[in-house]
């Protein structure tokens, strides 16, 4: 068909019209008739015993209808975790109650205490101030590394300590890799801080329970990535509904960034309260409230050695990280500096050895969870300032060094356990340093030199695995899910077609990108195909979008519906044409005899299906509609080439990111207009956190940067044009459309390509700095500039341990 | 309860509101007009963004009471008379300048408003106007090119850069 809408084209994004004209759904423009508001009253300590609660002056004000604590949630369970990790002990990871309103103890700021539900939204609100909880402020464990100390205070008396796991990964190849460390001719060592975000999307949560008593339904209206996944755990394991009395809808979502994939606590309480009620709840999450109740994300403290022989030849891996969990354990949080972390530790590269090891640690703070990338982001930037690092310390060229020990035969068996099966690392890299104009890069360094600037390049080289995944596999690493992806293609008999899909748009524009596939696969218009998506009573059982699955998982899914309906629909036009089902063609919405000139179309055989006169009903069923779950045979592994370019100030520290250039191989693209969307929504994320982004805790647990005045978001004036490339590809070997996913490699990729350019700039200006933990603000690149002994270090307190590097002092926001 | 009449979108309305109800609760609250969206409680974030007499203004930092009388445009009233997107809206689909809409509303108003007075600015002044509206999904990238485009100056198209 002509590629005016198919396959690799831009169409414009159909969901568009409705954002832009103000008439999009999202879940705050749901309000339900006679509908009540629920406000939050949360602690502001870090962590405290709960020795009661007063509610009897707030219970009296006007509007009141009910305030809610721990004690209504008495038969319903706590939020569950959806992964469980296994320790190197061979004991699984301590898993602490994580009550719908706090029982006995606050743990971090922002646990929620007690609701009260009014008539209105003011009404909530002023009786929320009037609640009044008695809490006996209890000393608050910030630091990981201090939390593990034998005489720490524990986050959960009822836990032996606050070590979530200590998991090692690969067990096995712990002894040789330490050998081989030991052997090496030249091993490079550093430490650092993937500094904690958070993800902020532009919409805050909302959730709105409704309860029809005639059918003894619960509707759950929720800003979600997943509305399956929300339906089976809040029924399953907090309320105790069954699937079919429960529905749960995310319709327009602004945005989620992982922070949206996981069941809070609110949404439980929407939908429990409305039952209580018998009138619709709603809550909506203000921006204040979000940064201490969204799921946090990154968090990590790791030391990195990197082993190479006298021939630069990287032979070993070995890194030690502290993962922050928070207080309670979010939906996925365990697999994160696991499964999603440890398996990426080979990055591009042959390393013939690795050897990972975490240790999770409860804190008093905010849970952490899956943050665009979840893990990978956290393996690339060790991998690729380590690198980075080597290559100084002996003196070669970082992208030398790279493409000496880039992997190269495919399919790769890594010895984290994943098996890359294609990629071009070299090709990627080659489209980088083209775009980047990298041969142009000293002439602008010179103009820089000239205004008084420094100016530096940095690169990094990532990997990812997205498209999660298969589920057996999953399975045995302790997911509690499967993760396949489920579509039903449902032809109407005028021959248009609603494809409802289990994946979810929270941005990415499926209605758009789906229905190309499918207008592909049938030679129709795509005006033809409708996407229907988020709503559980709509779509079959699916495990929605995060990780870039949607259409590595999601489209696979749907292909294969299409696959099935296109399979029944020959064999009802060989009927009509009265012709072998073996020689039928469906091109261009025809249906046609191979070697012949008979044809019928495309409407006429699906009116057939639904008017079934003229119709094979003794072998075939009527109607024309098929159902398909996917199961992935493996990860995909996209990869790319980032590189970085920026100007430091040399008085103020000041960091400009003058180019940033990115070569991805996405495999094969369906949308290059979105797909070029998405790597620079996550490039925006990425370079942010390397330079202005960081949630900071102080010693008490204290939450300071808690509203858009101390958590630096990237705004329009931060941020250069862009150059992105896709045309490395490298198609999937294993789902039927070859295409890998997108949506986290800009996030991923671009943090350590911002950091090495920083130093880069700092080196070739003759300031011999070696590191600078993220944010790299103007305080800690002048700090650092000033002589390593002030480098101003991460806010996380574990980055400040004695025992880590630089004698780093206490961070700011 | 203070009763307030105003024009929203060209047309007049009215309603009660009490002295702390921020024109951007009026709006989605009673108006109905849910495009203007509210992402802050700090004034940062310019999801609230609509036009108070010609000028943009952040809808959650003033009062409803305030704008007794005063001629507002929300997102809902920015398409042309014949209800087709107008030349900014029309931009901001052509170069893929939104993801999840969440902050689009804000965009186009500001972005409005920067044309009504500078017709044919640089990246820079666009990218300094929109300073105050955060975009977690496009990296500002798509939205500068949508602004120059509905500027009437020469873009690249997308996906052939
Ligand atoms: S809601 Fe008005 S600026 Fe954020
Ligand atoms: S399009 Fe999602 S915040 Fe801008």
């Amino acid at each position: 068909m002509p590629k005016d809408g198919g396959i690799g084209t831009s169409p414009k994004r159909r969901e568009d019209v409705r954002f832009l004209s103000g008439t999009g759904r999202y879940t705050d423009d749901i309000n339900l008739h006679g509908q009540a508001y629920a406000v939050f009253v949360r602690s502001d300590v870090a962590h405290g015993r709960l020795n009661g609660i007063d509610t009897e002056a707030a219970a009296d004000m006007p509007g009141v209808i009910r305030i809610f604590t721990a004690r209504d949630f008495e038969g319903c369970g706590g939020v569950p975790c959806g992964w469980q990790i296994t320790s190197r002990d061979g004991n699984v990871m301590q898993e602490p109650k994580h009550p719908i309103l706090a029982e006995g103890k606050v743990r971090h700021v922002g646990d929620p205490i007690a609701v009260v539900v009014a008539e209105t939204l003011a009404q909530a609100r002023d009786a929320a101030e009037a609640v009044m909880p008695d809490i006996e402020d209890l000393p608050a464990i910030v630091d990981m590394k201090a939390a593990l100390a034998d005489d720490a205070p524990k986050v959960h008396d009822e836990l032996s300590s606050n070590l979530c796991y200590d998991w090692g990964f690969v067990e096995e190849n712990r002894e040789a890799v330490d050998r081989a460390i030991k052997e090496a001719a030249h091993v490079t060592t550093l430490e650092l801080v993937n500094n904690r975000m958070i993800a902020n999307p532009m919409e805050p949560r909302v959730a709105v329970g409704d309860y029809a008593a005639h059918s003894d339904e619960s509707t759950l209206y929720t800003t979600s990535q997943n509305p399956h996944v929300i339906r089976l755990l809040m029924g399953a394991f907090v309320l105790n509904i069954p699937e079919h009395k429960l529905r749960v809808v995310a319709p327009d979502v602004g945005g989620g960034f992982g922070t949206k994939i996981f069941h809070y606590a609110e949404e439980a309480f929407c939908t429990f309260a409305a039952k209580q009620l018998r009138r619709p709840v709603k809550w909506t999450s203000t921006r204040s409230e979000a940064f201490m109740s969204d799921a946090h994300g990154r968090d990590h403290v790791t030391k990195i050695e990197l082993a190479l022989d006298e021939d630069n030849n990287f032979t070993a891996l070995r890194t030690d990280t502290h993962a922050n969990m928070g207080a309670y354990l979010s939906t996925f949080a365990p697999s994160v500096p696991t499964w999603l972390h440890g398996t990426l530790m080979a990055g591009n590269y042959k390393t013939p050895l690795v050897y990972v090891n975490v240790k999770a640690v409860f804190t008093n703070t905010v849970p952490v969870d899956a943050y665009r990338g979840a893990g990978r982001p956290e393996a690339t930037y060790q991998l690729e300032r380590i690198v980075d690092k080597a290559a100084r310390e002996l003196g070669v060229d970082p992208i030398a060094l790279r493409r000496q020990n880039f992997i190269t035969e495919f399919p790769y068996q890594t010895p984290v356990a994943v098996q890359y099966d294609t990629g071009d690392y070299h090709a990627t890299m080659d489209k980088l340093l083209d775009i980047a104009d990298h041969a142009g890069f000293e002439a602008r360094a010179e103009e820089s030199r000239k205004k008084g600037k420094l100016r530096g390049f940095g690169i990094s080289h990532y990997i990812e695995a997205c498209g999660i995944a298969p589920s057996n596999l999953v399975g045995q690493l302790g997911a509690r899910a499967g993760l396949y992806e489920s579509a039903t293609v449902r032809v109407n008999a005028t021959g248009s077609i609603s494809v409802m899909t289990g994946s979810h748009s929270h941005g990415q524009g499926h209605e758009t990108t789906f229905a190309q596939v499918i207008a592909e696969m049938i030679g129709i218009d795509a005006d033809q195909v409708d996407i229907v998506h988020g709503d559980t009573a709509r779509t079959p059982m699916g495990m929605g979008t995060y990780g870039s699955r949607s259409i590595a998982v999601g489209g696979s899914a749907m292909v294969r519906a299409a696959e099935k309906v296109i399979n029944k629909a020959k064999k009802i036009a060989a009927h009509l044409m009265e012709a072998s089902e073996g020689d039928i063609e469906l091109k261009d919405g025809q249906f046609t005899v191979a070697g012949t000139d008979k044809s019928v179309a495309w409407g006429d055989v699906t009116l057939a299906a639904y008017v079934p006169h003229n119709y094979p009903l003794e072998e075939i069923e009527p109607g024309l509609e098929e159902t398909a779950f996917y199961d992935p045979a493996n990860f995909t592994y996209p990869s790319g080439g980032y590189g970085c370019e920026v100007e430091v100030d040399s008085e103020t520290g000041l960091v400009e990111v003058v180019g940033f250039a990115a070569a991805d191989d996405f495999g094969n693209v369906i949308n290059p207009m979105i797909v070029e969307g998405q790597v620079h929504g996550g490039l925006a994320q990425g370079i942010g956190q390397a330079l202005w982004e960081n949630c900071a805790y102080d010693a008490d647990g204290q939450l300071l940067s808690a509203s858009y005045m101390d958590y630096a978001m990237p705004r329009s004036t931060d941020l250069p044009m862009f150059k992105v490339d896709h045309s490395c590809v490298t198609p999937c070997t294993h789902n039927p459309l070859g295409v890998k996913g997108c949506g986290e490699a800009g996030a991923i990729g671009s943090p350590p390509a911002v950091v090495n350019a920083v130093l880069d700039a700092l080196n070739r200006g003759g300031i011999a700095v070696d590191h600078i933990d993220m944010p790299l603000s103007p305080a800690r690149v002048w700090a650092a500039m000033q002589g390593a002994g002030a480098n101003l270090g991460a806010a996380q307190p574990a980055a400040r341990s004695e025992d880590t590097a630089g004698g780093r002092s206490v961070g700011t926001p | 309860m203070i009763k307030i009449e105003m024009t929203v979108n060209g047309r007049p309305v009215s309603g009660e509101v009490e002295g702390r109800t921020l024109l951007v609760d009026f709006i989605r609250q009673t108006l109905l007009l849910t495009g203007t969206h509210v992402g802050c409680d700090t004034t940062q974030c310019g999801a609230c963004t609509i036009h108070l007499d010609g000028e943009p203004v952040k809808s959650c930092s003033v009062l409803a009471a305030e704008c007794a009388g005063a001629r507002i445009t929300t997102i809902e009233g920015m398409a042309n008379a014949d209800g087709s997107l107008s030349s900014m809206q029309q931009a901001f689909q052509d170069y893929h300048g939104l993801q999840c809409g969440f902050c689009t509303p804000g965009m186009v108003m500001a972005a409005t408003a920067l044309l009504e007075e500078n017709p044919t600015p640089s990246e820079a002044e666009i990218r300094h106007h929109l300073e105050g509206n955060i975009c977690r999904c496009t990296g500002y990238h798509n939205i500068v090119k949508a602004v120059q485009a509905a500027s009437g100056q020469d873009v690249t198209p997308v996906a052939a850069e």
